[in-house]
């Protein structure tokens, strides 16, 4: 079992991820695409503990798994306030912070 | 009577005018007329305080702190408040009583727009306690503190009933000068921590100073600090430039308090303070600052010559005389200072009578370009005596109050405390002495533009023009009579400061042995 | 003692209230300023009461004073038989005088009370006589001071003083101002500003008598500078006109730059002294040899200056012919008579720092000296090319200036002081003329377009102007001869005069100037009184409120001559010795401290009559002149056509016969045509165009400089530094507030981009 493949798995995947956030302009793409990112760092982080026989990496995942389904919880709720407010989820709109 | 007044007579005094505030607080902004009232009231309220405490002051021992109040104030920091009268204050004192009263009647029927005199007296009022306070503080912080309460009326006056450029103008005077109330600050913490005495209490502070042996650099930066601090407020030549600004833009009434008395709490601070605290620094600063004071005389001289707008010549004549009042003070010597708290009185009557005119003008021809105008004399016979008179008294006629402050500092410049370069004072004399026709000529100039010849076209026929009215003479003749009383009889405010101007000089003069 | 007795008569009432004198045209100013115009005569009775008051106080106080000063030379006669007797006597008078007027002092004046101070200044202590027990002590300064404001330790003092000089200019500006005011209640018949006319000129009496009695010199600049004020506000009158505002304020602006030298060198003065402003002890300090002479020399030199712009000196001397656009009463009180001789009073005030300052005794040539003579000639070569009948006045003052300058620069000092005597009385005569000329004439002063003939229309006018050009161009024995005479006389260079050096210079400008001053005289004469009239109105004689004075004046300019007589004029006459030097005994100090020892030139009578040939031959061309050209054409409107053509070309020798030998021509033509035309234009050119260029270069100069410094420094720099930073902080602010654009896309893209780059540049540093 090599190493690489794993690695350039997560690397795949989080190119599709980088690419989703930055290409999408759909909320909920953008939020799945973030998932994607995330699930890469996870497949890295338990590949590299697997290699170094060492659990810490198999336990942040376990983390970033749970932090990832609250920041999906609070994406999501802030995705579908926004469609309440304009009927679009199209972030290239949501500009409100701008300077 | 007298043990009441050692008590509570300076502290009535400052803060009468914030009872009346906090009256007027309460009264509804139409009601214009109570509102005037309550104000005038307050202020001659405080006035009579101040004339009961004039009336018993001991003029035998000017130099000593009267009327001395020492009470705890913020424990932690041990500054305390600390307030007294002596003879370096009491003329300043007496002409913020009297101006800011006049100012008052002047805005009986001239108040700027956008109206609202509530607000507009309420923050003259305001203004008030925080100039009379500044000059009665014995304590730094809490001359600190009046300082800057000074600065936010100002700021709303100049920003709400100024001219058309006047946010620019509020906020360079607002930033200008806390920009250098920032390095004060500093200089008095510095002070504070470096003495060790830990104490804000300014004769104490002068002791500590004296006693310890603190390294002549650390003084030298510290003075730098309160010289950052007063000389903008002064304004001293290259802080200068809010100046005109601020007063181009300010109200009328805002202009000649301004003039008359806020440009006097830095100089004030360097005869209070700065000198009497750092006396060896002041020794290796004054030769810069009387650099800067002659420059100031000539630079402003020049910049009146260039200037279109009657207000602004005025206001960069300022720049002219408080470069007078800086000699004086650059000197170092009883005579010096003696000249530059003259000179502050007299500059404070003068320039304020020269804006309260710019102001009439102004109200009666709705500009203030020089070229527009003339005639005056035609048109109001009086006001354009009254502009002829001041401007005579302003470029330092002998017989008038104006020379006191000017001839004294000159005088002074030829001998200045020993320590000092004596050719380079002297050099500093002849060209203050040059500065003198470069007075006559502008303001001469001024005077032959706008009020001899005959009017223009475009005012001749025009009947809003009238002569002076009754609340501008009531505003006026006091200041008129107080510039030839003073021109003659100058024994008025010398005396008076001579005993503490000299505990000043003979410290320099003790020094330089 | 007999002293003792002399002193009790000495300070007298009239002495230590002296200060009345000039408190009563004060009071007449602020009276007539707030009720003149609500008054019958607006004010004028007022002004003419005070005025009048004032004269008879000075009157009296003359006679006091000249009764003193005569006791005192009494007293010396009899004490010279013991001479160590007479200088004690003379001691004990000087310090009994001061003593008494201590005690006196602080009972003289209730309303200043709280300033009173029993103090006094140390008085004059006489020193001459120790080395010369033949001087006798006479004159001595007679102070009246209290403490006006202390500074330090340094007290300062206010009062009076009283001595010939200050007596003698009483008489004179009483006298004049009060013939003035008379004149002016006719002559401004009318006017918009009546009243304030007559506001101005008490105040401008007040001002100028408060100047003569100062007692130190803090005062004297006080009251030199509000006589310049009341001359600025009275030349600037008729304000409506910019010509005359501009006039105004050139007055003002040349006396604020002679200014910086009064200040600077009283200032210098005050330190150099000792910390005095006290004329009595600066003058004994400086004489003394207690002063330092660098100290002098430079305070005398900046006194000069101040002394060159008050009384019109070369080259500060522009302003004055302009003051004419003044009312011509005016021009006769101010600019003639009183305001102009100031700078002459100054050195005359301060002789002994002058004295000592620019070595005055045994030189030949001083500063002082060489200023007189230059002005002299320069204004006197101007007054020729003059239309303006004012004009030549004033130039013609210019000129007289610089003579009284001259005196006291070559050590004349009584010739000085009695020249400034005789001149005021005849310059203000022909000023009144002028005035009574120009009444006649639709207010016009052109002598060659609007006047002429004359003397038929106003024969008073006439015969009074004559009078004054008489004793203006000095010839005997009208006044102006005896005080020129004498100046002349102590330049010290004449066979047997021996003044106080060998002044040649100024003796051969002197002389110069006595022909020049007749020759322009007797043509103003000539063009305005004589010829046929060529103006357009219709002369008549003016009313007697003006005629008076000019009668009166004359009749000054006659007599008052005669107050000096020169000894040897007396002795050949056979007149009483007694009346010789009357004025020099009266003015002149002697034989005190405070005051230079003067060695006193004697009289010439050759040069007297040289000196008055002169002047005579030089108004007989002229006159010579301009009757060759009357009869040929007598309505000739311009006298000056044909001269410059006929002089240039040469001429046959028939012509040669035609034109008498050219004597005519050389008389006329080349002598008076060369002075008249090349050299008088050219000097007018330079005054008109270099000097006056000069000063109006210089002011544009700085009013460019200004608009310079303002507009590049100081709103290009010094504002532009605060403005900048400023600019800078709110600038980046708008920079970077582009960055957030609010597109989470985008700052998503910043970030990985980022942290791409920071990961490629991990891997390569790694």
């Amino acid at each position: 079992m090599y190493l690489n493949q794993f690695l350039i798995l997560a690397a795949a995947l989080f190119c599709i991820g980088v690419y989703g956030v930055l290409a999408r302009r759909n909320g909920v793409l953008v939020l799945m695409s973030i998932e994607l990112i995330l699930n890469s760092v996870n497949i890295n982080l338990v590949a590299l503990s697997a290699m170094n026989g060492d659990v810490t990496g198999q336990v942040f995942a376990l983390f970033v798994i749970a932090v990832a389904a609250a920041e999906v919880g609070v994406g999501l709720a802030i995705v579908l306030l926004i469609y309440r407010n304009r009927r679009s989820i199209d972030i290239a709109e949501a500009n409100l912070l701008k300077g | 009577m007298t043990d009441f007044l050692n008590d509570w007579g300076i502290a009535l005094m400052v803060f009468l005018p914030l009872v009346g505030v906090a009256i007027m607080m309460v009264i509804p902004g139409q009601e214009e007329e109570t509102h005037k009232l309550i104000a005038l009231v307050t202020s001659l309220g405080s006035a009579v305080m101040g004339v009961l405490l004039l009336q018993n002051f001991d003029y035998d021992r000017t130099k000593d702190l009267q009327f001395l109040v020492d009470q705890r104030w913020i424990e932690v920091i041990n500054a305390r408040f600390t307030v007294g009268l002596d003879g370096i204050s009491l003329p300043l004192v007496a002409l913020t009583l009297l101006v800011t009263p006049l100012v008052i009647i002047y805005s009986w029927n001239h108040i700027p727009d956008p109206g609202n005199a509530k607000a507009f007296l309420i923050l003259m009022l305001v203004l008030h306690t925080g100039m009379l306070g500044t000059f009665v503080a014995q304590d730094l912080v809490l001359f600190f503190v009046f300082f800057e309460v000074v600065l936010l009326p100002m700021y709303f006056m100049i920003g709400v009933w100024g001219g058309e450029n006047r946010l620019y103008a509020a906020i360079k005077f607002f930033l200008y000068t806390l920009f250098g109330s920032a390095f004060m600050l500093v200089a008095f913490l510095a002070l504070y921590w470096v003495t060790g005495s830990q104490t804000f209490n300014l004769q104490d502070l002068a002791a500590e100073v004296a006693s310890r042996d603190i390294p002549l650099r650390t003084q030298v930066l510290i003075f730098g600090g309160m010289f950052l601090g007063f000389g903008i407020k002064v304004p001293m030549f290259p802080f200068h430039t809010w100046l005109p600004d601020a007063h181009t833009q300010a109200p009328t009434q805002g202009s000649v308090i301004l003039a008359a008395v806020l440009l006097k709490l830095g100089t004030y601070g360097f005869v209070r303070i700065a000198l009497p605290i750092l006396p060896e620094a002041a020794v290796e600063w004054a030769p810069w600052i009387g650099l800067l004071a002659v420059i100031g005389i000539i630079y402003g001289a020049l910049g009146c010559l260039a200037q279109t707008d009657m207000k602004r010549l005025i206001a960069f004549s300022s720049v002219a005389h408080m470069g007078y009042v800086m000699l004086g003070i650059a000197t170092l010597t009883n005579f010096g200072i003696n000249a530059a708290i003259f000179g502050m009185v007299a500059h404070g009557l003068i320039t304020g009578m020269l804006f309260f005119i710019a102001g009439s003008v102004k109200e009666r021809y709705h500009t203030l370009e020089i070229k527009r105008l003339g005639g005056l004399l035609v048109q109001a016979p009086h006001m354009g005596w009254i502009l002829g008179f001041t401007s005579m008294a302003s470029l330092g006629l002998p017989g008038l109050a104006g020379f006191w402050g000017e001839f004294p500092a000159i005088l002074a410049a030829y001998n200045p405390a020993p320590g000092l370069s004596v050719s380079l004072f002297r050099t500093y004399m002849v060209i203050a002495a040059v500065g003198t026709v470069l007075a006559a000529a502008y303001l001469l100039w001024l005077l032959q533009r706008t009020a001899f010849g005959t009017p223009s076209e475009e005012f001749a026929h025009d009947d809003h023009i009238h002569d002076t009215v009754f609340t501008e003479w009531v505003a006026w003749v006091p200041m008129l009579i107080l510039i030839v009383v003073l021109g003659f009889i100058p024994s008025l405010i010398f005396d008076v400061t001579n005993a503490p101007a000299t505990v000043v000089g003979d410290v320099f003069e003790a020094l330089g042995r | 003692m007999f002293a003792a007795e002399a002193a009790e008569t000495a300070v007298s009432w009239f002495y230590t209230h002296a200060w009345v004198i000039p408190a009563l045209p004060a009071a007449s100013f602020v009276l007539i300023l707030f009720f003149g115009k609500r008054l019958p005569f607006k004010g004028a009775e007022i002004g003419i009461t005070a005025v009048a008051a004032a004269f008879v106080l000075a009157v009296l106080t003359t006679f006091t004073w000249i009764g003193d000063v005569q006791a005192e030379i009494a007293s010396h006669e009899e004490g010279t038989t013991t001479e160590e007797h007479g200088t004690t006597e003379g001691g004990a008078t000087t310090e009994e005088e001061h003593g008494t007027t201590e005690e006196e002092a602080p009972a003289t004046s209730e309303e200043e009370e709280g300033l009173a101070s029993g103090e006094q200044a140390a008085p004059a202590a006489p020193v001459a006589e120790e080395e010369e027990g033949g001087h006798a002590t006479r004159g001595a300064p007679i102070l009246t001071e209290r403490t006006w404001f202390s500074n330090g330790a340094d007290t300062f003092r206010i009062g009076t003083l009283i001595d010939g000089q200050s007596v003698m200019l009483l008489f004179v500006v009483t006298f004049i101002s009060l013939l003035v005011h008379v004149y002016s209640t006719d002559y401004v018949h009318g006017d918009r500003r009546y009243t304030h006319f007559f506001a101005f000129l008490s105040l401008f009496t007040a001002a100028m008598l408060y100047y003569v009695l100062s007692s130190n010199t803090l005062q004297m600049i006080m009251g030199w500078e509000l006589v310049g004020v009341c001359s600025f506000g009275l030349i600037g009158h008729w304000w409506e006109e910019k010509a005359n505002s501009d006039a105004a304020l050139k007055a003002f602006f040349t006396n604020r730059v002679g200014d910086i030298g009064l200040l600077v060198g009283m200032i210098t003065l005050y330190f150099a002294s000792g910390k005095t402003f006290d004329v009595v002890e600066i003058n004994s300090k400086a004489i003394s040899g207690e002063t330092s002479h660098t100290a002098l020399l430079v305070a005398s030199l900046c006194l000069m200056a101040a002394v060159m712009s008050k009384s019109g000196q070369f080259i500060l001397h522009t302003w004055l012919p302009d003051a004419m656009a003044g009312p011509t009463p005016v021009s006769a009180l101010i600019h003639a008579a009183t305001m102009v001789v100031a700078g002459v009073y100054l050195i005359g005030r301060l002789y002994g720092v002058f004295w000592m300052g620019l070595s005055i005794p045994g030189s030949s040539i001083n500063a002082m000296a060489v200023i007189g003579a230059v002005t002299t000639v320069g204004g006197g070569l101007l007054a020729f090319v003059q239309r303006d009948i004012k004009k030549v006045l004033a130039y013609s003052t210019v000129s007289q200036l610089g003579y009284m300058v001259l005196a006291l620069g070559v050590g004349a000092y009584t010739a000085g002081m009695f020249h400034l005597f005789t001149h005021a009385f005849f310059k203000a005569c022909l000023f009144l003329g002028a005035g009574s000329v120009s009444h006649a004439c639709h207010h016009s002063f052109d002598m060659k377009a609007d006047m002429g003939g004359l003397r038929k229309y106003m024969p008073k006018t006439f015969i009074t102007f004559v009078i004054g050009s008489l004793a203006l161009a000095g010839i005997p024995p009208l006044a102006g001869f005896w005080s020129k005479d004498e100046i002349l006389a102590g330049a010290g260079v004449w066979p047997g005069t021996e003044g106080n050096g060998d002044y040649w210079m100024p003796f051969v400008f002197g002389m110069i100037t006595a022909a020049l001053t007749a020759a322009y005289m007797t043509r103003t004469v000539w063009l305005t009184f004589f010829g046929e009239y060529r103006g357009h109105a219709h002369p008549h004689e003016s009313g007697p409120r003006i005629t008076t004075p000019l009668i009166i004046l004359a009749f000054m300019a006659v007599v008052v001559g005669f107050l000096n007589l020169p000894g040897p004029f007396v002795e050949t006459l056979g007149l009483p010795a007694g009346i010789a030097h009357r004025f020099e005994e009266w003015v002149e100090p002697g034989g005190i401290a405070s005051f230079p020892p003067i060695d006193h030139a004697n009289p010439s009578l050759t040069l007297a009559i040289v000196a008055s040939l002169l002047a005579a031959g030089a108004g007989f061309v002229v006159l010579r002149y301009y009757k060759a050209l009357y009869a040929k054409d007598a309505h000739a409107a311009e006298y000056t056509d044909g001269l410059r053509s006929r002089n240039t070309l040469a001429a046959a020798g028939y012509r040669v016969l035609e034109n008498k030998y050219y004597l005519d021509h050389l008389y006329t033509g080349i002598i008076a045509g060369a002075t008249k035309g090349p050299i008088a234009d050219a000097a007018y050119w330079i005054n008109q165009n270099i000097i006056d260029g000069i000063i109006n270069t210089v002011g544009k100069f700085s009013v460019g400089l200004g608009r310079f410094v303002y507009h590049f420094i100081d709103q290009g720099m010094v504002d532009e530094a605060v403005n900048v930073s400023g600019r800078t902080a709110s600038g980046s602010g708008q920079f970077l507030r582009r960055i957030q654009t609010g597109q989470i896309r985008q700052y998503a893209t910043l970030m990985f981009g980022s942290a791409a780059l920071l990961a490629a540049v991990f891997i390569i540093a790694i």
